[in-house]
């Protein structure tokens, strides 16, 4: 290796780094700069990148490049400490508009007039500042509003595979979200990291179609930008979701896909830097560094916004217990899994059974809210079609002839809970009521004695109606 | 009090290295940089130390002063900890709020209790007492369910020279004098304590008596004595932080200490909001009088994360020293030990298993070890119970936190996948769950309870093990083709884990159970079997018994029969015997 000795171009700025090591560049012989303070590099070209400041030593510093480091050469490269952590402008204005994974505008527009410029890594919400979130978001999809209700202000990912229509349910989710009896729109802020290009133009698309662009951040970071600027993609875009949530008090639904190729770019930075790896080699501290996303969904005293958050990963192999869906299920609240094998079937939207879950449905749902019959009908749903998965592994055992009739119901059972109250068009919007009287035509095939976790009342009033 | 001890030469996140360094003890308070960061010092070398921080480090630049405290990170402990909410190193989260609004700013120093608040003091030591480390010195009415107890400071002894008679006085006034071999000592009302170092205790004291925790398949199958220790692992969504906010709810204990370690801030929320409109049902009083919180959530600096359950542990310790019996919960234990490992990793320490250091089984064993029965250093009995939640990575048990922890616990409530999927809450496995505090509780519970109670618990769980084999046979070929009395024993084992074992934490009735109620209920089970295998001995069939109208009440008892009204369980029980031996008499007479 050349060691190249560097030129203080100014106290901040220098010319010259030591090493450069995938998306990493070393600089020393420097002036002390701080943890995690943002760095311009500027190549012999003239080309503009940003980096963060890794590791801090005496004189000296690991910087990590968001654009990565082809270009870069040791002597001609140079270096500015900027003596802050990476801001970012906020404002109303940025509604409408498409930004790199950085926040600079990647739409031909200029750059927008910001009111405030926000540290992108945000500030941890106090817990006793936060408004537990209860109100419930009809998604028009009986899946979700029966069994998995979201609620405002909560973080609820899709978990999907490889070809599964992740991007279709997201869509439908985003043209259909409303709070019944209340006349807000939701802003949607989307970040998208490490996709490709057909997916933004089809979310793109589809806001155009429903007329909601002018409501829309979007930040982009596509597949074939440089890997690293993905770690920054989701913290600039919840910034801004931030500032429109909390200081303009705007009800934000923010959409991040795909979650696992953030996870990978942090799992390459880890692996270039010599970190011990955990599981898969993914660093030790991917659970921390998610949650300081994820946990930045909810709602907060002293503002009447909210953030929901969406996001969206692909569970390589359809392995749920990968890192990636693993240790985001243990942050979010709930996860929508969608299912291959419905998916074949040509079921839409393929969402999972029984491990999809939404933790916070418990407030968002019975009298007043949705229907007073909600909580049981939905727990009655789930366990009857847990019944029904081993009625199916006995049948395949030992054929359908040879179950007994109760077997058989449930067979007809899971088969109408599939195909009339899973499925539903993508241009399908049913309203609670709708969604909660199918459930009851469903369950109403298994004789009332089955339905032990529904009340008297209810049965009276529902069963076979 | 504070001064410059070191140079700060390497930031790597929350750990932060500095170079020549003077006077500096092992695990010392001390501040960083000119925001006055606070951290512990985690490691000596020479004149080099490691700290960790317990704020995040972003600005942070090589050149900074470090502050030595000359101190042990410590907690403050005296009245005003009930019903507050702390960060994992004691800062009071809703202060921190009327200072400095929704967020938590960096290096904000407030004290842990509240200088100003005034509290009424009734002395219980004359002048001229002889008192010695853990003596009751008086008492402060905390909340209307905690009389708290002014104790003397461990390590402190001599005579009173001087007393404050009753009044009202704040937490630093100089309560007392002691007048000991080193000179005269002022007492105040509250006394800081190292939160590394367990609070010392008279002697460990064995424990008959459970922690009654409301919820059936604990008490009943899988029950944990008070000072005992339970891990209840499981993967996400299976029902950890439910079982934990259930147990922190009903259980009876005097004190909760709640730590939400590395978990979600709206789960922290939840319980701010809801404990203190929640009615205890043995005090009357809001659950929120005997609660303690203390909040990391999981985006709130990972070095808090490691102190906050020593920081908890060391509360309960304080209330356990008063004669309580305390119940803490840590949810999750595994993002303790995962910021022990990301620590770990940063001081550049050889990892061992899947990346945590060596020493991770030592540093569970120690927090482990602070649970127990106890008689306490003023000669009262209290308890610490443990029940520590454990979140394995993809929900795989053999991975090294639930490993260890297995080592140090004596139940373990293991949640699972399939249950939980199934909407079987708690989804407490009653196959892999198990109780090594039977033997020691048996007795209470055929005092208390029912002295047949042990017989009907190992009646059910021989019933559960027989039907977990009979299953893998319907499996293959259906129930159709097992006899009667085999299919009986499935039909109740599934009544017995629709009606009993799921215990619904929404319903207003069924959340928790009183004793008396789990005894009769489970009674009506075991009797539904050995009623039923008679009757079909002689001649009934399965079906002829499911369509007694008896099953259907039976089925519904949890949430139709109150806590108040056992006896309609009696009555229940009565009828279900009527109603069998009626059908077993039919057939006795055919059969003639
Ligand atoms: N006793 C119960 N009664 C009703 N619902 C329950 C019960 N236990 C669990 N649940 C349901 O399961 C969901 C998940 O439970 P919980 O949040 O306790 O899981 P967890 O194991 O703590 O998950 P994580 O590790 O991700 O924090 C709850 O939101 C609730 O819907
Ligand atoms: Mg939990």
């Amino acid at each position: 290796m050349i060691s190249v000795k560097n030129e203080a171009l100014s106290s901040r700025e220098y010319r010259g780094v030591q090493q450069i090591v995938g998306p990493l560049i070393i600089v020393d012989r420097i002036h002390n700069v701080g943890f995690n303070e943002l760095v311009e590099i500027r190549t012999s070209g003239g080309e503009e990148k940003l980096g963060l400041v890794l590791e801090a030593g005496e004189g000296m510093a690991v910087v990590q490049v968001f654009e990565g480091t082809t270009g870069l050469s040791l002597p001609d490269t140079s270096v500015r400490f900027r003596g802050e952590a990476l801001k970012v402008p906020v404002g109303k204005e940025m509604l409408g508009r498409v930004f790199d994974g950085v926040g600079r505008p990647v739409d031909g527009g200029p750059r927008p007039i910001a009111d405030e410029r926000w540290d992108v890594n945000g500030v941890p919400v106090n817990p006793t500042a936060r408004t537990y979130p209860k109100k419930f978001i009809q998604t028009g999809i009986s899946a979700i509003d029966g069994m998995n209700t979201l609620v405002r202000g909560q973080k609820l990912p899709v978990f999907s595979g490889a070809g599964l229509p992740h991007n279709k349910v997201t869509a439908q989710i985003v043209r259909q979200a409303k709070i019944v009896g209340e006349d807000v729109s939701f802003a949607i802020v989307f970040a998208a990291m490490g996709v490709k290009h057909d997916v933004a133009r089809y979310f793109i698309d589809n806001f155009q179609q429903t007329g909601v662009l002018e409501n829309v951040v979007l930040f982009l970071s596509l597949a074939d930008a440089p890997s690293v600027e993905r770690l920054m993609t989701p913290r600039t875009a919840l910034t801004i979701a931030e500032y429109l949530a909390f200081r303009e008090n705007m009800h934000v639904l923010v959409i991040m896909t795909d979650m696992t190729n953030y996870c990978e770019a942090l799992r390459e930075i880890s692996t270039v830097r010599g970190e011990i790896p955990s599981r898969k080699s993914y660093p030790g501290y991917l659970y921390s560094d998610l949650a300081s996303l994820y946990e930045r969904a909810g709602m907060v005293e002293q503002s009447t916004g909210s953030i929901t958050q969406v996001p969206i990963l692909t569970m390589p192999n359809d392995d749920i217990s990968h890192p990636v869906p693993d240790l985001t299920g243990y942050i979010t609240e709930g996860q929508i899994v969608l299912e291959r094998e419905l998916a074949q079937r040509g079921i839409y939207p393929p969402i999972a059974g029984l491990p999809s879950l939404s933790r916070l449905m418990k407030d968002g749902i019975g009298p007043g809210m949705t229907r007073e019959d909600h909580a049981h009908i939905a727990s009655q749903l789930f366990a009857a079609y847990a019944k029904v998965k081993d009625v199916r592994a006995l049948a395949s055992v030992i054929g359908e002839e040879e179950l007994t009739p109760l077997d058989n119901l449930y067979i007809k059972y899971g088969e109408a809970f599939e195909q009339q109250f899973l499925s539903q068009r993508e241009d399908e919007e049913r309203s609670i009521e709708q969604t909660l009287d199918l459930g009851w035509q469903v369950i109403s095939l298994l004789p009332k004695e089955e339905l032990q976790r529904i009340t008297e009342e209810e049965l009276v009033k529902y069963y076979g109606k | 009090m504070y001064k410059v001890i070191g140079i700060v030469d390497r930031v790597l996140g929350p750990v932060v290295h500095a170079r020549d360094v003077v006077h500096a003890q092992m695990l010392e308070l001390v501040e960083v940089g000119e925001e006055r960061l606070i951290g512990e010092i985690v490691k000596l070398q020479g004149n080099r130390i490691s700290i960790q921080v317990y704020e995040d480090t972003t600005g942070l630049a090589p050149g900074a002063s470090v502050y030595g405290s000359g101190m042990p990170l410590s907690v403050e402990l005296g009245p005003g900890l009930i019903g507050s909410i702390y960060d994992g190193v004691q800062r009071p989260l809703e202060t921190i709020k009327h200072r400095a609004g929704q967020f938590i700013p960096r290096g904000i120093k407030l004290p842990s209790l509240d200088r100003e608040r005034r509290w009424p003091f009734t002395p219980a030591v004359r002048q001229k007492d002889a008192v010695s480390g853990g003596q009751i010195l008086g008492t402060v009415p905390e909340t209307q369910r905690i009389l708290h107890k002014i104790l003397i400071p461990p390590g402190l002894s001599g005579s009173i020279v001087d007393i404050k008679p009753e009044g009202e006085y704040t937490v630093d006034t100089e309560i007392a004098v002691v007048r000991t071999a080193q000179g005269d000592r002022p007492v105040r009302m509250f006394h800081p304590w190292p939160v590394r170092r367990g609070r010392p205790i008279k002697a460990r004291l064995p424990s008959d008596t459970p922690l009654i925790t409301g919820q059936r398949v604990i008490d009943t199958l899988f029950p944990v004595a008070k000072g005992g220790t339970v891990a209840v692992p499981g993967g996400f969504g299976t029902g950890k932080t439910m079982v934990e906010h259930q147990v922190a709810k009903w259980s009876d204990a005097d004190v909760v200490v709640y730590i939400g370690c590395g978990e979600r801030g709206n789960e922290m929320t939840d319980v701010l909001q809801e404990f203190p409109h929640l009615i205890d049902p043995r005090s009357g009083r809001p659950l929120m009088e005997r609660t303690v919180l203390i909040a990391n959530t999981s985006n709130m600096p990972v070095a808090a994360r490691e102190a906050s359950i020593y920081t908890g542990i060391t509360l309960a310790e304080y209330f356990r020293d008063q004669g309580y019996h305390v119940a803490i919960m840590a949810d999750s234990t595994s993002r303790w030990a995962e910021a022990l490992r990301e620590l770990s990793g940063r001081m550049e320490e050889m990892p061992a298993e899947e990346g945590f250091p060596a020493y991770l089984p030592t540093r569970l064993a120690e927090f482990y070890e602070r649970a127990g029965m106890v008689e306490t250093l003023a000669g009262e009995k209290g308890s610490i119970t443990i029940i520590g939640a454990v979140s394995p990575p993809g929900g795989d048990f053999s991975e090294p936190v639930t490993q260890h922890t297995k080592r140090f616990i004596r139940a373990f409530w293991a949640l699972d996948r399939d249950l939980a999927n199934a909407r079987h809450y708690p989804a407490i496995s009653w196959l892999d769950s198990y109780s090594e505090y039977i033997d020691d509780v048996t007795p209470w519970w055929t005092r208390e309870g029912d002295p047949e109670w042990p017989r009907f618990r190992h009646e059910i769980l021989d019933l559960l093990q027989k039907e977990s084999r009979l299953q893998q046979v319907v499996k293959l070929v259906g129930a159709d083709v097992l006899p009667d009395t085999q299919r009986l024993i499935l039909e109740v084992c599934s009544l017995f884990k629709n009606t009993f074992l799921q215990q619904s934490a929404f319903d207003k009735v069924d959340m928790y159970s009183t004793v008396p109620k789990q005894v009769k209920m489970l009674k009506i089970i075991v009797m539904f079997y050995r009623w039923g295998l008679d009757a079909i001995q002689k001649g009934a069939t399965l079906l002829k018994l499911r369509k007694m109208k008896v099953v259907s009440d039976i089925m519904r008892m949890k949430f139709s029969v109150a806590n108040e009204e056992t006896e309609k369980l009696d009555a229940l029980a009565g009828r279900l015997e009527r109603e069998m031996r009626r059908l077993g008499e039919i057939y006795d007479i055919s059969e003639k």
